[in-house]
C-alpha cells in the first residue's frame, strides 16, 4: 500500500525504504488465522523460527517457553486443525513472540479467548515490558485491556482523535460520578440543588451527580445533605467514558450506523 | 499456565545463510504435508498407470514395432513418468492458492526473507514430492520392457526433478493470479493437459503436420520429455529402425537438438518462470 503522504518509522527504520530491516525487528499477530492446519503446533513454530532466523541453539527452549505461556506445550505434537479457535489464537500469539521482536504488533490479540488465557497473555506482555526493550502495539475493543497500556490512541473514522496516558485521558473527561440512594430521593435532589448548587439526575434508580473530586465530596455530603443516606458510590471516569466522549457514540451504534460507518479502534502503545 | 522466564531480544541477521534456512524450511513443509496425505499419492498415480497399461496395450495392438523387446508401452513409459510428475508438480505450485486462503501465505510473506527464497523452497518441495512419487511407477519398468539400470534411474530422477521444478514454478505463476480455490483445479487442467498432449509424451513427434510441429517444438515440456526417452532408449538393445520409430531425434529443421541443450532449455524455463512468479507475487500480495 503506497503512502498517501508522510513517512513512517518502525524501530528506527523507514517502512517504505527499509522493509526487510523493519520486518526483522517486528512481530505480527494478525486478527485472521495464519497457521498451517496440516502441521503440528510445534512444526508451525519451527517453521516460524527458521523463517525469522532464530538461533538454533536456543530454539527448542524458546519454543517450550512460549508454548508453556499459552498452555499448549502438552498439545505440541497435535495437528493445528484439531485445535479450537481459542487454542489457535493462543498458538498465534506464542508464535508472534517466538523470535523476541523489538516491536510486537497485536491486532486484537485476545478476541474470543477465555478470561484465564487473556489474563495470562497480558501477564506475559507485562513481563516482556519489564525485562526487555520491547514496544507492544495493540489494537483492541476491550477497554479494560487498553487500561494496561502506557499510552492510548483513540481512532474514529480513520483519524486519531485522542492520544495520551490512560490517567490523562480520564482526567480530561473530567468529573467523577457520585451515586447515592437515600430515604427520600426527591428531597435529596432538592437539597443537592439548594446546598451545593448541583443538578442531580436519576440514573439506574439512584441519585447521580458529577463532581470534580468525588472522594473528597462524600464527607461534605453526609454533613450537609440533611436526608438520611443509605449508600454512596464514587466512580472515576472509565475508558468507556473517555471513548464515548471522543467518538461520541457507542461501538454498537457505530456498527449499526447508517451511511458512513464509524470505525473505532484503540491502538494503545506500551513503551519504556 | 506457569510464569515464564523472559529471554532477551535477539534480532536475526539477514544474509544468504538466513535465506537458505528459509528455503529449506519451506521445502521441509512440503515434504511433511506430502507424508501426511497418502491418499493424494495413490490418487495421483492412478491416471499414469491407466495410461501406461491400458492405453499402451490398446494402442500397441495398432503399432507394429518389429521388435521383441520394445513395444508401444516402452515408448509410453518415459512419457507416463513425465505425466505423473506433471500433475503432482502443478498441484504443488497451485497449492499456494490454498495457502493464501488459509492465511499461511501471509505468515510466509511478512517474514524477513525474500519472496525468492519462499518460492524457491516451494519449487524444490514440489519437485521433490513429484520425483519421489514417480518412483512408484519406476517399479513397473520391467513390464514395459525397460531395464532396471541404477544409473538410468538416477538420470531419470534428475531429469524428472528438473521438469517438476519447472512445472511447480508454472503452478506458482498461475497461483499468483488465481484468487479463488474453486478455479484453481480447473485452471491446472486447462493448462497442463495441452502441455502434456503437445509434448511428445504420448506420440512420437517425427511425422507431424506443420502446425503441430511448431506447437510441440515451442512447448517447453517437449524438451523435458525427449531427454527422458533418450535415457531409457540408449539402454535398449534394438535396431536403428526401431530407434527411429520410437525414439526419433528432436529436430529444429535439420538440426538434431542435443540432450544437454534440451536440459538447458528446461533449466532456463525453471529460472524464467520462478522469476516471473516472484515478480507477480511481489506485486500482488
Amino acid at each position: 500500500m503506497p503512502a498517501s503522504s508522510g513517512t513512517a518509522y518502525v524501530a528506527g527504520f523507514n517502512v517504505a525504504t527499509e522493509r526487510d530491516a523493519v520486518r526483522r525487528h517486528i512481530g505480527l499477530v494478525f486478527q485472521e488465522p495464519t497457521l498451517d492446519g496440516y502441521l503440528s503446533a510445534e512444526q508451525n513454530l519451527k517453521f516460524h523460527g527458521e523463517l525469522y532466523g532464530v538461533d538454533r541453539a536456543g530454539a527448542a527452549e524458546r519454543r517450550k517457553q512460549v508454548l508453556d505461556m499459552v498452555g499448549l506445550y502438552e498439545r505440541r505434537h497435535d495437528l493445528v486443525q484439531t485445535f479450537s479457535g481459542g487454542m489457535r489464537r493462543r498458538l498465534e500469539i506464542a508464535r508472534g513472540l517466538l523470535h523476541s521482536p523489538r516491536v510486537l504488533f497485536l491486532d486484537e490479540p485476545t478476541i474470543g479467548l477465555d478470561p484465564q488465557t487473556r489474563a495470562s497473555i497480558w501477564d506475559y506482555i507485562a513481563q516482556l515490558h519489564e525485562t526487555e526493550d520491547i514496544t507492544v502495539f495493540v489494537t483492541t475493543h476491550y477497554m479494560d485491556e487498553a487500561e494496561h497500556c502506557d499510552r492510548i490512541a483513540i481512532m474514529n473514522e480513520g483519524q486519531i482523535v485522542a492520544l495520551d496516558t490512560p490517567e490523562a485521558l480520564k482526567a480530561a473527561v473530567g468529573k467523577d460520578r457520585v451515586q447515592l440512594s437515600t430515604d427520600d430521593d426527591q428531597a435529596a435532589m432538592a437539597a443537592l440543588k439548594s446546598e451545593f448548587g448541583l443538578e442531580a439526575q436519576m440514573r439506574d434508580g439512584q441519585v447521580t451527580i458529577s463532581v470534580p473530586e468525588g472522594a473528597g465530596f462524600v464527607p461534605q455530603l453526609f454533613e450537609r445533605l440533611g436526608v438520611p443516606i443509605r449508600s454512596v458510590s464514587v466512580h472515576r471516569p472509565s475508558l468507556d467514558d473517555v471513548f464515548l466522549a471522543h467518538a461520541g457514540t457507542t461501538l454498537r451504534d457505530a456498527e449499526r450506523g447508517k451511511g458512513r460507518p464509524v470505525h473505532a479502534g484503540f491502538p494503545p502503545i506500551r513503551r519504556r | 499456565m506457569s510464569a515464564t522466564e523472559i529471554s532477551s531480544v535477539r534480532v536475526p541477521r539477514g544474509g544468504l545463510g538466513h535465506e537458505m534456512r528459509a528455503v529449506m524450511t519451506v521445502w521441509l513443509r512440503e515434504l511433511i504435508r506430502f507424508r501426511r496425505d497418502p491418499a493424494r499419492m495413490i490418487a495421483s498415480l492412478a491416471q499414469p498407470f491407466l495410461f501406461l497399461f491400458v492405453l499402451g496395450a490398446g494402442l500397441g495392438s495398432l503399432i507394429e514395432t518389429g521388435s521383441e523387446t520394445a513395444s508401444f508401452t516402452t515408448f509410453l513409459f518415459p512419457g507416463v513418468l513425465a505425466m505423473s510428475v506433471l500433475f503432482t508438480a502443478a498441484f504443488a505450485g497451485i497449492s499456494m492458492v490454498w495457502d493464501r486462503e488459509f492465511g499461511f501465505l501471509r505468515e510466509m510473506l511478512v517474514a524477513p526473507v525474500s519472496t525468492t527464497a519462499i518460492l524457491t523452497g516451494k519449487c524444490l518441495g514440489g519437485a521433490t514430492v513429484a520425483t519421489v512419487q514417480s518412483m512408484a511407477i519406476l517399479i513397473f519398468a520391467g513390464f514395459a520392457g525397460v531395464p532396471y539400470d541404477p544409473l538410468m534411474i538416477v538420470e531419470i530422477m534428475g531429469l524428472l526433478f528438473l521438469m517438476s521444478f519447472m512445472i511447480t514454478a508454472l503452478g506458482l505463476v498461475l497461483a499468483s493470479r488465481v484468487k479463488q480455490v474453486q478455479s484453481a483445479m480447473p485452471l491446472v487442467q486447462l493448462i497442463i493437459t495441452p502441455l502434456m498432449f503437445l509434448s511428445g509424451a504420448l506420440f512420437p513427434l517425427s511425422r507431424l503436420p506443420d502446425w503441430l510441429y511448431w506447437v510441440t517444438h515451442l512447448n517447453p515440456m517437449t524438451y523435458a520429455v525427449a531427454p527422458l526417452r533418450e535415457v531409457v532408449f540408449e539402454r535398449l538393445a534394438i535396431t536403428p529402425e526401431v530407434q527411429a520409430l520410437l525414439n526419433p531425434p528432436l529436430l529444429w529443421g535439420g538440426f538434431a537438438v542435443p540432450v544437454w541443450l534440451q536440459a538447458l532449455i528446461v533449466a532456463g524455463c525453471c529460472a524464467g518462470l520462478l522469476a516471473l512468479a516472484v515478480l507477480l507475487f511481489a506485486r500482488s500480495e
